[in-house]
């Protein structure tokens, strides 16, 4: 079983590796991911928000939905921690 | 940690002036750095995830270092979980209030309707304005899981 | 981006993983896997994701290591497999 498991595992990374060979190069600006709409939030992002790191510009503005739910599943989390574990000690 | 568990029970566990002096040394200057993560993030990395989290630390590093009731008793529990409310409140209710302006919902530029800075500048403000709020909600979520998690649930007895 | 700084983070990340996946002490485990994250920590700071890496050290390497110490803590040190 444990030789299977390892096997198993084995061939999984050499699929993914075969597969990295396809990636687009480090940093490539021509590459699908970087050509959408990397390039428009590059050139308008300071002047539209003023702010200078794009980081924060583009995670509280332009997708601001992603870091409200974001934070609302942290929430949850905690939410779900405190009603399972919290009790008044007896 | 068996061993650690037993002697836990003798005396209180991490009781080391070496630690303790060390700690409350480096908490104000944690709790400033966080502070300056969530503020400053809108010229270097960092933003309100980051800074919340490293705000959490400070509470988590002084239950570690002394026990967990001097770590309530700096931020007690009920404060803690009204903060964490807080914080995500204030993150959807500026998209609220963007959407009650007549905007688009979190379109931070319809807050230019309350104070007339511009789109631009209330875009960089509601940014800010909802980072502090991640940070908060992050800080008091992060300390009550250790809490939680540390003491069983009790609030008593803890790592 | 250095390829050698790259390949030296890369190995050692896989080290730590079969390490942190071998060890039969949990506490063990949890420590590896502290160096795990501030590894990865180390590989994004070094591709220039600094938000990124500023996240991974903080939440990996600091707050989700003391959790599992607390939960650790709060059940068994040993692992039965």
């Amino acid at each position: 079983m444990k030789a299977f498991a390892f096997l198993a595992t084995l061939a999984t990374g050499v699929a993914l590796l075969y597969g990295t060979k396809d990636f687009a190069a480090w940093g490539d600006a021509a590459s699908p991911a970087s050509s959408h709409v990397s390039p428009v939030y590059i050139e308008r992002a300071v002047e539209q928000t003023h702010v200078p790191n794009l980081v924060t510009a583009i995670l509280g503005d332009y997708r601001g939905y992603d870091t409200m739910f974001e934070t609302v599943v942290i929430y949850c989390a905690g939410l779900a921690v405190v009603c399972v574990l919290r009790r008044q000690k007896s | 940690m068996k061993l650690l568990q037993e002697r836990v029970k003798d005396r209180p566990a991490g009781e080391n002036l070496i630690i303790r002096t060390a700690v409350r040394l480096m908490i104000p200057f944690i709790q400033l750095y966080g502070l300056y993560v969530i503020v400053h993030g809108h010229y270097s990395p960092g933003g309100g995830f980051q800074g919340g989290v490293v705000l959490g630390a400070s509470f988590i590093l002084l239950a570690l270092a002394y026990d967990l009731r001097t770590s309530l008793r700096f931020m007690s529990e009920r404060v803690n979980a009204v903060l964490g409310n807080v914080g995500v409140l204030i993150y959807t209710g500026t998209g609220l209030l963007c959407a009650l302006l007549g905007g688009l919902f979190l379109d931070y530029s319809a807050l230019d309707r309350i104070l007339p800075l511009g789109p631009v500048e209330w875009r960089s403000l509601g940014i800010f304005v909802v980072e502090v709020g991640v940070g908060i909600a992050v800080m008091s979520i992060m300390t009550s899981l250790f809490w939680d998690l540390g003491s069983g649930g009790e609030m008593d007895e803890g790592l | 981006m250095i390829w050698q700084l790259d390949l030296l983070i890369l190995a050692l990340v896989v080290v730590c993983a079969v390490a942190a996946i071998n060890t039969r002490d949990l506490l063990g485990a949890v420590v590896i896997f502290g160096v795990y994250s501030f590894l990865m920590c180390l590989l994004w700071a070094e591709m220039g994701a600094v938000d990124v890496a500023f996240t991974e050290a903080t939440v990996g390497a600091g707050i989700s290591s003391v959790l599992f110490i607390a939960a650790i803590f709060r059940t068994t040190r040993r692992s039965k497999d």
